[in-house]
């Protein structure tokens, strides 16, 4: 493992946990957008260059742009009464349940570490490449997935749109 | 440890806090934000399996984990969406109260 990988893992992790754990839902925004910077940096790091930048630009400039647009349109909701958690009441149970999830990956990562592949020369992709696998042997997903993007874009508008033409 | 075994140790760390913060948190948006955290850990396996993995030229693993960073896009627009019509009508992101099916 290099050092460049616990740097990077340990930035990923702190955001990760900074998003979950900070009471200002900004703050918390700001986090998970570090959290999927560091994922990025992660991606980099594997050679997926493409992966990584795709990351970049969905995750770190559209998801946590719309999170921080949501966050701000409901913003007279977050008024907390005084000593009232973030937390939920059944927050243990879900606690537990992580933890338990988290010790079932984690023992089976450990116990079948010697059978992992380890290939450890680099894989050399171009972007040219990927866009042909694209336009060729993924072209039926590609295209499912384009219908769907403009499924769900107009299916949000229609929705978050809804209440406002009823008033009206 | 193989580098490929600390990745996915990594990805299952991020995707149990994930996990944690979608279970714990009343806030409807920060369960959204740890839905994404656990896509994102499970991206991580993905790329990683692809470049440990023999024949990363056959891209699976790339492929995968953009098609699903673009169904997780998709996700969150719609997801925040249900949560902005939500407030609307009753005022609140607190999913302790919403409660209620009808009206």
């Amino acid at each position: 493992m290099s050092f460049a990988f616990w740097i990077v893992a340990a930035l990923t992790v702190a955001g990760g946990l900074a998003a979950v754990l900070l009471k200002n839902l900004v703050h918390c925004a700001l986090a998970v957008t570090l959290a999927f910077l560091g994922l990025a940096l992660m991606f980099l790091q594997l050679d997926a260059q493409f992966a990584g930048f795709a990351q970049i630009l969905v995750y770190v400039g559209a998801v946590a742009i719309l999170v921080v647009f949501a966050i701000l349109l409901t913003r007279n909701a977050e008024v907390l009464a005084k000593g009232e958690s973030v937390f939920s009441k059944t927050w243990l149970t879900g606690l537990i349940a992580a933890a338990a999830v988290f010790a079932v990956l984690g023992w089976a990562v450990l116990q079948s570490v010697r059978g992992l592949p380890n290939e450890t020369a680099e894989p050399v992709v171009t972007v040219v490449e990927i866009g042909k696998a694209l336009m060729w042997h993924y072209v039926l997903p590609l295209e499912i997935l384009a219908l769907l993007l403009t499924a769900a874009t107009i299916g949000a508008v229609m929705v978050a749109l809804h209440e406002k033409k009823e008033a009206k | 440890m193989t580098p490929l075994a600390g990745y996915l140790l990594l990805a299952a760390l991020l995707f149990a806090i994930g996990l944690a913060g979608a279970l714990t948190r009343r806030n409807a948006i920060l369960v959204l934000i740890g839905i994404e955290l656990m896509l994102n850990a499970a991206n991580l396996n993905l790329i990683a399996f692809w470049r440990y993995g023999p024949h990363p030229e056959a891209l699976t693993g790339m492929m995968f984990a953009i098609f699903s960073i673009a169904v997780a896009a998709a996700e969150a627009a719609v997801g925040l969406g249900l949560v902005i019509a939500i407030y609307r009508h009753a005022k609140t992101t607190d999913l302790d109260q919403m409660n209620r099916m009808k009206g």
